[in-house]
């Protein structure tokens, strides 16, 4: 077990036997979340505050659950109604809220590097709950959870990533696990809406649906934000819907026993079909959400571990 | 009173040569260089075979009288300067107000002369309020003393508005400088587009950018005759663009921050705000092809685009934070970078630093000839050190080289034949 990270910021600096530490914990607490008691000590006494710059209903709501069932002591804070409005800086809220001694500091923000700013001057361990177009660590996480459970394995897959990549943090996040996990990534988009440089992550970049999905073992659909959709970055979201959207003919060049991903929340009928997302059998989403409160218990019970330098090898 | 500057490394960018010799000043201007004999009287400055070159003349320092005088002042600014080895400094209009009117630069003027150990020779905006919209008056900014017009880093959209001031300021035969940096692809963007931009997932614009504002300044160029200079050519695909016009004879004339002869875009790292700087930081391509371009000559001047930033203001995400790096003393130990790595020799360094701003703005200094004004800087080129913000003596103490190992070190600097700086 190795797992030798003070923060999880994003999903680059981690080495692959770390994403697969965290994973292998995530299963543990898949198990403890179905059973009857749902409730572990791990973090007890310690105290978890989120902080959250941006909305958010599910990810602060997954970051809560799975402080509460690990035993912390969990706070809310919703920052873009407080005192951001009275002028605070960043670097002074971060500082407030380290003076109040907090173990684990789950943050959203909406500016790029924002949360590694924060996480410069705190001492508690930080987890990046998406900062910008950066990255959204968890996420990918919960999503190579989802794949690793359904699929058997997270390497050698192809996996197709649809919509949004130029704006996402999480394009950005899974792009960068299922490449160190050694899977074959595809990218598909209209071109308005990919970042520039897409070619040099090791990707493969397409603007068709039905060439990109031939034969991929996943498919991750991504959220088109509301203010994209009129004449910006693409025409329309019917023309959008059109062209990207997944639907079932769209699916068919996928392989048979393809899977079907979403971050939520989902725009039925911008970028995926409805009776798609409903599809049990080709439908994962939502086994994301359960995946997301087990992996967020192993990420940060494992910070804990790390704040408290409980020695490797040592399990719950 | 007569100084003698003995056994210097006397670095002429107008002979572009290095020679060993001896110099000497008399009232103010250089009187004699070369073999010559220690006059009787004379006070003596051993040099030990370091260099003496002309003083740096920067166009484009921004010091923040009138309006934010805690983040730079005139006094604080000189004092940089001369421990930098600028002995001009061209200062930039964007203040608070912006220096539009005639009343406004003669406020420049004189607290320049009353607090500033080197010479400042102001600049005026192009158009009132730097808004892009009315000229200002270039005649009456003329006789005040402004040396060029330039709004700065806002790019006047209306191509109209621009012309016509291009027309009336050729009629004077004033010189515009602009930021050439298409405002519509760049708006917003905090780095140039690319793999490091989207990792990082900031807002990027396409290098292109600049070469499509270089481009339609130069047809303007063409169109009114207007003297030209574009303040930061930064990028790879503006060059043809900039060499075609010279050939065409053209009156137009480019610079280079050191910041991007010297750095690039990975130097951005984990978000450093200190390295937000207007044009963005630019690809290695790019950085060593402007490195190049300066070899050549076809960039004319090199500049420190010395833009002083409180603490408050860079301290924010990196998008949130305001652009700009100080330069002043940076800009003669990281130009010796570029010395050092073999990219280009002393004297031609020295033209760019030097001799080509001052003419460019029909000042005498930027030359080592007999009869040019004393304003010199005496440096080792070779001394080691590591950069210590802390050590600085602008008000503020941005700049992207803290903690970086530099070599070359200002020894003195002589204004108009004062020595204003002398290390210790």
């Amino acid at each position: 077990m190795t797992f030798r990270q003070k923060n999880l910021l994003g999903i680059e600096p981690l080495h692959p036997e770390e994403i697969r530490t965290i994973l292998d914990l995530s299963d543990r607490y898949v198990d403890l979340n179905r059973g009857a008691s749902k409730h572990s000590d791990v973090l007890s006494g310690l105290t978890q505050i989120n902080m959250f710059f941006e909305n958010s209903t599910r990810t602060q709501a997954s970051f809560e659950l799975a402080g509460k069932r690990l035993g912390a002591d969990v706070m809310n804070m919703a920052m873009q109604a407080s005192s951001i409005k009275k002028g605070e800086t960043l670097i002074d809220t971060a500082l407030t809220l380290n003076a109040m001694h907090p173990d684990l500091l789950v943050v959203r923000h909406p500016q790029s590097g924002a949360v590694n700013l924060l996480a410069e001057k705190v001492n508690c361990a930080v987890l990046n709950a998406g900062d910008g177009r950066h990255e959204h660590p968890t996420q990918a996480l919960l999503d190579a959870l989802t794949i690793r459970r359904t699929k058997g394995r997270l390497h050698r897959l192809t996996v197709a990533i649809c919509g949004d990549i130029a704006h996402s943090r999480v394009a950005r996040s899974n792009i960068l696990l299922l490449g160190k996990m050694e899977n074959r990534v595809r990218v598909i988009g209209p071109p308005t809406l990919m970042p520039a440089g897409i070619a040099d992550f090791g990707v493969e970049v397409f603007d068709d649906m039905a060439e990109g999905l031939r034969e991929a073992d996943v498919v991750m659909m991504l959220r088109l934000q509301r203010e994209r959709m009129d004449g910006g970055f693409i025409p329309s979201p019917r023309e959008y819907y059109h062209r990207f959207g997944l639907d079932a003919q769209k699916l068919a060049h996928a392989r048979d026993d393809a899977i079907v991903m979403h971050p939520g929340p989902m725009n039925r009928g911008v970028e995926i079909d409805g009776t798609i997302a409903d599809d049990i059998n080709r439908s994962v989403i939502q086994e994301q959400v359960e995946m997301g409160v087990a992996v967020r218990m192993a990420a940060m019970d494992l910070l804990a571990r790390n704040l408290r330098a409980v020695p490797e090898g040592v399990m719950v | 009173m007569s100084l003698f500057c003995r056994n210097a490394r006397l670095v002429d960018p107008e002979a572009g040569t290095e020679t060993i010799g001896n110099l000497l000043i008399e009232n103010g201007l250089i009187a004699a260089k070369g073999d010559i004999a220690t006059p009787a009287g004379a006070q003596v400055v051993e040099c030990d075979g370091k260099c003496l070159a002309p003083g740096i003349v920067d166009i484009g320092v921004k010091i923040c009288e009138p309006g934010e005088r805690h983040k730079e002042s005139f006094r604080s600014a000189g004092l940089a300067a001369a421990a930098g080895g600028v002995t001009t400094m061209v200062t930039r209009p964007d203040t608070l107000p912006a220096i539009d009117t005639p009343e406004v630069l003669e406020f420049v003027t004189r607290r320049a002369r009353e607090a500033s150990p080197v010479r400042i020779k102001p600049m005026a905006a192009l158009t009132k309020g730097r808004e892009g919209q009315e000229m200002v008056e270039i005649g009456f900014l003329l006789d005040a003393g402004a040396v060029a017009f330039t709004d700065g880093d806002s790019v006047t959209r209306d191509t109209r508005v621009l012309s016509r001031a291009m027309t009336y300021a050729r009629g004077l035969g004033a010189l515009i400088i602009a930021h050439p940096q298409d405002p519509g692809l760049s708006r917003g963007a905090a780095v140039t587009s690319g793999k490091f931009a989207s990792l990082r997932g900031l807002p990027a614009v396409s290098p292109m950018a600049e070469r499509m504002a270089l481009d339609r300044d130069i047809a303007l160029v063409e169109m009114t005759g207007v003297r030209y200079h574009a303040d930061q050519i930064t990028t790879a695909r503006a060059l043809p663009a900039l060499e075609r016009a010279k050939r065409n004879g053209h009156d137009v004339t480019a610079g280079v921050s050191i910041h991007h002869l010297t750095l690039n875009d990975l130097d951005v790292g984990d978000y450093r705000t200190f390295f937000n700087v207007k044009p963005p930081l630019r690809s290695e391509g790019d950085r060593q092809a402007v490195v190049e371009a300066v070899a050549s000559g076809l960039i004319d001047v090199i500049c420190s685009m010395h833009t002083p930033q409180d603490e408050e203001s860079k301290r924010l995400p990196f998008e949130e934070a305001a652009s700009g790096a100080v330069g002043l003393e940076t800009l003669l130990p990281a130009a010796m970078r570029l010395y050092h790595a073999g990219a280009i020799g002393l004297p031609a360094l020295w033209r760019a630093l030097s001799l080509n701003p001052a003419r460019r703005l029909g000042l005498e200094s930027g030359r080592l000839a007999q009869g040019a004004p004393a304003d010199l800087v005496l440096f080792d080129p070779d001394a080691p050190f590591i950069l210590d913000r802390s050590m600085l003596l602008s008000k503020s103490r941005n700049t992207p080289f803290d903690g970086a190992r530099m070599q070359g070190r200002v020894l003195a600097t002589f204004v108009g034949g004062e020595q204003v700086y002398r290390r210790r």
